[in-house]
């Protein structure tokens, strides 16, 4: 990747010299790693930085928020990373080591995951912390666990602009979302014009520079751009204008409770999205959120994500069906709650590879890690810590679940800091 | 009414509960807490910048402000604004289009420093503007508010709005302020890494000293005779202004200072935390630092710190076995406070330990010296400030 | 500004934004009616007035639920039994509420606020453990789904429409009880003066209850209506506080009529000013110009004329 040294001092610059070696050296560590564990090995061999470990267990951290405003999007990502570690404990666990697990509640405020991510740190010694979901806990999170050496496994697709060696990022950056769906809009369905319109803050605005740059590399048009305050109800002015400006391509990311306003004044504003135009396409609307909007309210629109609970694979076919026997069978399973799903099965890979506990060991084995049982098929890691992985399409249906109408031929390459798009 | 000299002062019984507060902050915590849980009774202590503020204006004078989290905020964003600028330096931004300006705003197309940002270069200023740009904005909302005689739960409602709209605005315009994610990624403060141990556990230092500041300048009005005007105010507005006093003046003056503690509490906050977000600026941010004054004690400044500590102490202690119940027992708090214990926790001490303590007191007294007149001067002095809310002041809205 | 656009489009423009401000306005009066009722009426500052809203929305999606399971071909007509049990619910809680919590605290106007924020908090989580912490889904029956076409542009929704019938109603049949029944004559005569009201008999106690217990009762209304446009999740409720409570001091605390007056204001310059500008600082400005007025104006938009 042309730009990693310019990322590599984004952080802490006096800490990156050693991670860009670590990468360098990646390919050399790659082959050593590969033996396998016959036996248990010894506490004191894989664990020589005082991390919760002992000869039959080892603790990790699960931090998300289970009370407040966040608590809707978050419980789903909770559940699937329990039932990742319950599998990884029935099949054996790490290192011959059973899970346990250390759960904190972030209640939706970001002091509170600083201080709880301290806690698990440095009271609880956890080998990793699987966490955080918005941008804003994750980046109060993120001084502690680079000061205290942590890992931590994030599940949110996010807006990018970073990349720490003490985070993995299971979630796709937004480019990867991004181009994507819009290519396919373009090419497939023909689409010459585009409003863009989100929750205002950080994410959906990214997501939006992205998209209005990309729309403009192709030669196309973007008629408006919109942002309401997070929890708006009231869409009815921004729908006047999208009746006004036809956009061929609505492009929307907005979030939480606005998403149920606004599908439901759409629809009853007499859009239809059954029809060819205009084409909805989200990046914010999983499965997770249909729920609470209704599918006959957002029937028709279109998702760009890399997972979906419909897709077809054997991996994916297991995945639903144990959580479904774990959690009761009208549970339904977003792209977020199957990134979270990825962390544990990563951490374990990452740690069975670099034979210890240890983080800077870990760490030196990310790159190329693959995991093969993914739900979504499959994933790697890039070296940039975030994840290779495929972007799909998929149409809403009445039933509240995407069909997938597209989905790319190759890996996308993650690629949080990029040039052209800043 | 008063020990006339600092020594008797210390000896006497509200003295000596201020040296009990300064020894439990200052000696046994830092003993008997680690690192960490002492940094988290430092967040704690930020809190109690603003419930002492809160007793002032509220207690004392009557006046309830829902939007103290929006001088919290500008304290702490200030601070923040600096901290941020320093982090910032042109080496450690080098990979930015435009090195030397914060992160967020690169990532936002600013292609130089907002005016606005420019003076946080220096810290002089921004320790004056910590305090300076709370104060203004008090005293503009006070201005308009007071002089119009707005007063009781309008006033409320008006600060409740004011913190949403900076709430508001502070989201949207992020390529200014770092939008919903704050300004994190704090560092150092003149060079000092504010991240280690050894820096945080000096800080808790400062901040119990700041603290300790705060409450005498707050006891210092409490005790003049603007601090009974304020109380009178708060009884019999019509009667103070019938007298003479310019009642928004005091007003005015009684919620610029309230707003003066929580812009130094928030600095303070920003120092221990290491970042600050328009998530404590908002409304519920702002309700629930009204409860820690109502836990403490409306009437009793020492009362807030001990309302703030208790409340965020239970708030962690909860969260981390029961965090379901969480929200339970805050409103079970609330409304506890309110209906049951209308005086908080300094009431409960007033009407229990205190009778108690009066009698060891007394014959202690009695035995070492004959004199007994500075037990009851102070007894006088306490008796004063601890008149019954429930007879005189919270009588309904004059319209 | 209007560059680009013909003739006829502007009139959609403006006939569309009209009815955009029309249903903004109506959600406004839904909202701030109940509150006007307990705070313009009683002095009583509910801030649990959204969990309320909240309340009725639950019983709304609940009875929807029911009507699936057990009467699906009375399934068009739900949504009519759902208001009267939002309502009866609502005021059942908020007589209850009243009875144990509201009338110790009428002499401390400013402790009803933290303690109604407690009974907020208590509310929340409870919906947050009955009922998940995800926003639940309401179905809504086909005939209120889909919109008038009235030109080419112009499109009317239907549940829009029915937001603003309901809201009419409300408004008129809160008007009539209150100034044109002996109750609402009660009602009036313990506002203005206690001690002589009850000197003349009136059962002041019982008018607080049945006062406060309307009020959320017509919160309760209010969140039935509002599972047809916004969301239902144990914390939608706080969204709606702030700009309930200013409609209702905008428009002066003790009028009704006033209250009326501030939700048109409001909504039609927060609708005009969302068309022209984005829509976070549309809000901005709505509530900055709200805010300002208010500094200059405290007694807000209708006064009752009295000596302060």
């Amino acid at each position: 990747m042309g730009t990693t040294d310019k990322n590599a001092s984004i952080r802490s610059p006096g800490k990156r010299p050693g991670f860009r070696k670590s990468l360098m050296t990646l390919a050399a560590s790659v082959m050593l790693a590969t033996s396998a564990q016959a036996a248990t090995p010894s506490t004191a061999e894989v664990n020589t930085t005082d991390l919760a470990v002992t000869d039959d267990t080892v603790t990790v951290g699960i931090l998300h928020s289970i009370t407040g405003t966040m608590a809707i999007s978050e419980i789903g990502s909770v559940q699937a990373e329990k039932l990742a570690i319950e599998q990884i404990n029935a099949s054996g666990g790490v290192l011959g080591r059973q899970i346990e697990f250390v759960q904190e509640d972030g209640a939706s405020d970001w002091p509170t995951f600083a201080e709880k991510s301290r806690k698990l740190l440095r009271q609880d010694n956890v080998a990793a912390i699987f966490g955080a979901w918005t941008s804003a806990s994750r980046k109060a999170i993120l001084p502690v666990i680079e000061q205290y050496n942590g890992m931590l496994y994030y599940p949110t697709f996010y807006e990018g602009l970073e990349q720490s060696p003490n985070v993995v990022y299971t979630g796709q950056e937004a480019t990867q979302q991004i181009l994507a769906g819009i290519d396919w809009a373009v090419k497939e369905k023909g689409a010459k014009s585009f409003y863009l319109l989100g929750s205002d803050y950080i994410w959906p605005r990214t997501s939006n520079k992205i998209a209005r740059k990309h729309i403009d590399k192709l030669g196309l048009k973007v008629v408006g751009e919109e942002y309401y305050p997070l929890g708006h109800t009231q869409f009815n002015s921004v729908i006047n204008k999208i009746k006004l400006k036809k956009p061929d391509v609505i492009f929307a990311s907005v979030v939480g409770g606005s998403n149920v306003a606004f599908y439901k004044q759409m629809k009853a504003a007499g859009v239809d999205f059954t029809d060819e135009k205009p084409l909805l396409l989200t990046i914010s609307v999983t499965e997770d959120e249909i729920r609470g909007i209704g599918g006959d309210n957002v029937e028709g629109i279109y998702a760009s994500m890399k997972y979906f609970q419909s897709l077809d694979n054997p991996n994916n076919k297991e995945f639903v069906a144990a959580f479904k026997e774990t959690y009761g069978d009208d549970m339904v399973i977003g792209d977020v709650t199957q990134a979270a799903y990825l962390g544990p099965w990563l951490w374990k890979a990452a740690v069975e590879k670099a034979g210890s506990f240890d983080i800077d060991k870990i760490r030196e084995e990310f790159a190329g890690i693959e995991f093969t049982k993914a739900p979504e098929g499959y994933v790697r890691i890039h070296e940039n810590h975030h994840l290779w992985s495929k972007t799909r399409i998929g149409q809403a249906q009445l039933d509240g679940q995407y069909k997938v109408v597209h989905e790319t031929e190759e890996l996308m390459e993650p690629d949080p800091f990029p040039e052209g798009y800043q | 009414m008063k020990s006339s000299s600092p020594l008797k002062w210390f000896g006497s019984r509200e003295g000596l509960y201020y040296l009990a507060l300064a020894f439990l902050l200052a000696v046994i915590l830092p003993l008997v807490l680690d690192p960490f849980r002492l940094n988290m009774v430092g967040k704690y202590l930020t809190y109690a910048f603003v419930a002492i503020g809160l007793v002032m204006c509220w207690g004392k004078a009557g006046i309830l402000s829902l939007g103290q989290g929006v001088f919290f905020g500008l304290g702490g964003y200030c601070m923040a604004m600096f901290l941020k600028l320093e982090a910032s330096t042109p080496e450690a931004t080098a990979i930015q289009s435009t090195p030397g300006i914060p992160d967020f705003m690169d990532w936002n197309q600013l292609t130089e420093l907002p005016w606005f940002w420019e003076p946080f270069h220096s810290f002089s200023f921004t320790l004056i503007a910590v305090i300076g740009v709370p104060v203004l904005l008090a005293f503009v909302i006070g201005f308009a508010m007071f002089t119009r005689r707005v007063g009781g739960v309008y006033f409320a409602i008006i600060t409740q709005a004011i913190a949403a709209i900076l709430t508001i605005l502070i989201i949207g315009q992020q390529g200014y302020t770092g939008g919903v994610n704050g300004i994190t990624d704090l560092q150092t403060l003149k060079g000092w890494d504010i991240r280690t141990d050894e820096a945080r556990t000096a800080l808790y230092f400062v901040c119990v000293g700041m603290l300790f500041l705060c409450l005498f300048v707050a006891r210092l009005v409490q005790n003049r005779k603007l601090g009974r005007i304020l109380v009178a105010m708060n009884a019999q507005e019509m009667r103070v202004r019938f007298s003479g006093y310019d009642v928004a003046a005091f007003k005015i003056f009684v919620f610029c200072l309230a707003a003066a503690f929580a812009g130094i509490g928030g600095a303070m906050f920003t120092l221990i935390v290491g970042f600050m977000s328009p998530s404590f600026i908002g409304i519920v941010a702002s309700i629930e630092m009204v409860i820690f004054c109502a836990l403490g004690g409306r009437l009793s400044i020492l009362g807030a710190v001990y309302g703030a500590l208790l409340v965020n102490a239970a708030k962690s202690g909860f969260s981390e076995s029961f965090p379901e119940l969480w929200p339970f027992a805050m409103g079970a708090l609330f409304i506890g406070v309110v209906l049951a214990f209308p005086n908080g926790l300094a009431g409960l001490y007033r009407s229990y330990v205190m009778p108690l303590e009066d009698r060891l007191f007394k014959r202690g007294k009695a035995e070492a010296q004959t004199s007994a007149e500075p037990v009851a001067t102070t007894a006088s002095a306490e008796k004063t400030d601890d008149y019954d809310p429930m007879i005189n002041t919270y009588s309904p809205e004059k319209s | 500004m209007f560059d680009g656009y013909t003739s006829s489009e502007l009139m959609s423009i403006f006939a569309m934004q009209g009815f955009a401000g029309l249903s903004l306005f109506s959600v406004f009066v839904l909202m701030a009616m109940g509150l006007a009722i307990i705070f313009g009426q009683m002095g009583v500052i509910n801030m649990a007035h959204g969990e309320f809203m909240i309340l009725g929305a639950y019983t709304t999606y609940l009875t929807s639920s029911f009507f699936q399971s057990y009467l699906p071909g009375l399934f068009g007509g739900y949504f009519f039994f759902a208001i009267i049990l939002a309502f009866l619910i609502c005021a059942a809680l908020g007589a209850l509420v009243e009875w144990l919590m509201i009338r110790h605290l009428y002499h401390r106007p400013l402790d009803t606020l933290l303690a109604t924020w407690g009974l907020s908090l208590i509310m929340q989580q409870a919906y947050r453990s009955i009922f998940g912490a995800r926003e639940v889904g309401v179905d809504l029956p086909e005939w209120m789904m889909g919109a008038f076409q009235v030109t080419d542009l112009v499109e009317l929704p239907i549940n829009g429409l029915f937001v603003m019938i309901i809201a009419l109603s409300i408004a008129v049949a809160v008007y009539l009880l209150m100034y044109r029944s002996g109750w609402g004559k009660n009602v009036r005569a313990v506002v203005q003066n206690r001690p002589m009201a009850e000197a003349v008999g009136i059962n002041s106690a019982g008018i607080d209850r049945a006062t406060f217990a309307l009020g959320c009762g017509i919160a309760g209304i209010a969140g039935a209506a509002f599972t047809m446009i916004g969301s239902t999740g144990p914390s939608s409720g706080q969204a709606y506080i702030v700009d309930t409570f200013l409609v209702v001091v905008f428009g002066g605390a003790q009028s009704l009529i006033g209250t009326i007056i501030s939700a048109f204001g409001i909504s039609q310059a927060q609708s005009t000013m969302e068309f022209f500008l984005s829509g976070s600082m549309a809000k901005v400005l709505t509530l900055l110009v709200v805010v300002g007025i208010l500094m200059l104006r405290p007694e807000g938009l209708m006064a009752l004329k009295v000596r302060r």
